[in-house]
């Protein structure tokens, strides 16, 4: 086996006595004082992640012209300088590759982010799709904080300064931090006003160290991280979407671009024309039990589906869960029943996001 | 007042034909936030080491077995609405239920805290 990766922060994970895990090839750490108490400070103040493990690739050249413009799900040349956009990499079947974010930095400049476990195959993925321009994988030399929560904003910006303070939602600029290049974006995983600090690796250190210094800023850990994503709904590669599943069963096709051409389009033309077999779905259980991945789900004693994330959501007080079903079960209001072994739970089909409360576009 | 300990974490404290069960601070550790326990039901009978509830944490479900047979006869109702009770007092406010009628000779094949501490730091 593959010996686990470290982020440029391990040496401080340990001194705050973290519990580490692997996740995605990564020695990551997976909660400090624990998950509850850091989802709390996120929702309620600000907490800090080490997302040094995700990967990012920049793109210099001319987009239409390298082939970049058709490789994803959505128009990179309609992303205007200095926003971001989220979509899909797809197989030739329609299946999904990655879900990432692209940059546009320039007219001729791209960052794509994309989830660490896939970094190889994604940049495989993308450079044989190109026929120019220079497209290379900075992941090594590049680290990523993200700082995300209510007062993410003001915290910031005292570190950074007052520039990052006008960052609407999915923009980003350039702006050095302590001495480097780097690029704030206002991004997130949490449903919560927030960013995304990309800087030179050998930074990361210092700007988290600094970030910490703010009392109203703790360490969060992964743990956190996925309930608060499965709060507001979104997808975890790798368990709610992979390369079997399209973004049309995941729900995603407001991330598809139809009018242009993509890798898979004909595929889900194809899928879409004859119908779906299976389709995500949103439920909350009626009681404080958590549906996990692989429980079952029945409807009316017919096993429907299977359930991909779920969790206890603190902000609802009850699980939550995400799973792949039948279409015709994905109707607000079926009533479901999780089950695994001896295990089972009431639940009904809900809309998403299930927490609506965030400070996300504040 | 007796406290043994078993192989799957549980702990049981015996007084006056009364066996208090709970799960050990190393547990409640390993487990993280606990989010929901399944309380037995009040008159339910069970065998030693056999299921006796279930918990559940952010991280994990897991199953509580029974430290010595005998009969439900109080629960932790407070569990209910205040599950991260386990956390805070895993051996004594955290406590998941009493078991009355067992057999005193069950405890002994189970762990004295002595032993039950080098049991888990052989875990480790």
């Amino acid at each position: 086996m593959e010996s686990l990766k470290n982020t440029p922060l391990c040496r401080e994970h340990e001194r705050l006595k973290a519990l580490m895990a692997p996740f995605g090839g990564w020695n990551m750490p997976i909660q400090y004082e624990g998950i509850l108490a850091e989802h709390r400070w996120c929702r309620e103040k600000a907490a800090l992640f080490d997302i040094c493990h995700m990967g990012e690739f920049l793109f210099t050249g001319d987009i239409v012209a390298s082939g970049l413009e058709e490789v994803f799900t959505f128009s990179v040349t309609s992303i205007p300088v200095g926003r971001s956009r989220y979509g899909f990499l797809l197989n030739e079947a329609g299946g999904v590759i990655d879900d990432l974010i692209v940059f546009r930095l320039a007219e001729d400049e791209a960052m794509v982010v994309v989830n660490a476990a896939t970094i190889d195959k994604d940049f495989a993925a993308i450079a044989g799709r190109l026929s120019g321009g220079e497209f290379r994988n900075i992941s090594a030399t590049t680290g990523k904080l993200d700082l995300q929560g209510p007062l993410s904003r003001e915290i910031l910006a005292a570190v950074v300064g007052p520039e990052i303070t006008s960052i609407p939602y999915f923009k980003c600029i350039k702006t050095p931090i302590l001495g480097a290049d780097a690029i704030v974006s206002r991004t997130g995983y949490t449903g919560e006003l927030g960013y995304e600090v990309f800087l030179p690796a050998e930074k990361t250190v210092e700007l988290w160290n600094r970030l910490l210094e703010d009392s109203r800023v703790r360490p969060a850990g992964l743990g956190a991280r996925d309930v608060l994503r499965l709060e507001v709904g979104y997808s975890l590669y790798g368990s709610d979407i992979d390369e079997d599943t399209t973004p049309l069963e995941a729900g995603l096709e407001a991330f598809v671009n139809f009018d242009k051409t993509f890798v898979g389009k004909e595929a889900l033309l194809a899928q879409r024309a004859a119908g779906l077999t299976r389709a995500k779905v949103a439920f909350q259980v009626t009681s404080r039990r958590s549906p996990r991945h692989d429980y079952e789900i029945y409807c009316k004693d017919e096993r429907v589906g299977t359930v991909t994330s779920g969790v206890f959501s603190p902000m609802l007080g009850c699980g939550i869960g995400i799973g792949f079903v039948k279409p015709e079960i994905a109707t607000f209001g079926t009533p479901l029943t999780i089950r695994h072994e001896q295990v089972s739970m009431e639940a009904t089909v809900v809309a998403l996001p299930f927490y609506r409360g965030g400070s996300l576009r504040r | 007042m007796d406290i043994f300990f078993t192989k799957e974490h549980e702990w049981v404290k015996v007084k006056e034909g009364i066996a208090a069960v709970g799960i050990s601070d190393f547990a409640a550790h390993q487990l993280g936030d606990v989010t929901f326990v399944e309380l037995p039901q009040m008159g339910k009978t069970v065998k030693q080491f056999s299921v006796l509830a279930s918990i559940e944490s952010v991280k994990a479900a897991s199953d509580i077995y029974a430290p010595v047979s005998g009969t439900v006869t109080k629960v932790n109702e407070v569990l209910d609405e205040r599950p991260e009770i386990v956390n805070e007092s895993p051996e004594d406010a955290g406590w998941i239920a009493w078991l009355e009628g067992f057999d005193p000779a069950e405890l002994n094949g189970l762990m004295t805290r002595e032993q039950y501490e080098d049991y888990v730091k052989g875990l480790a």
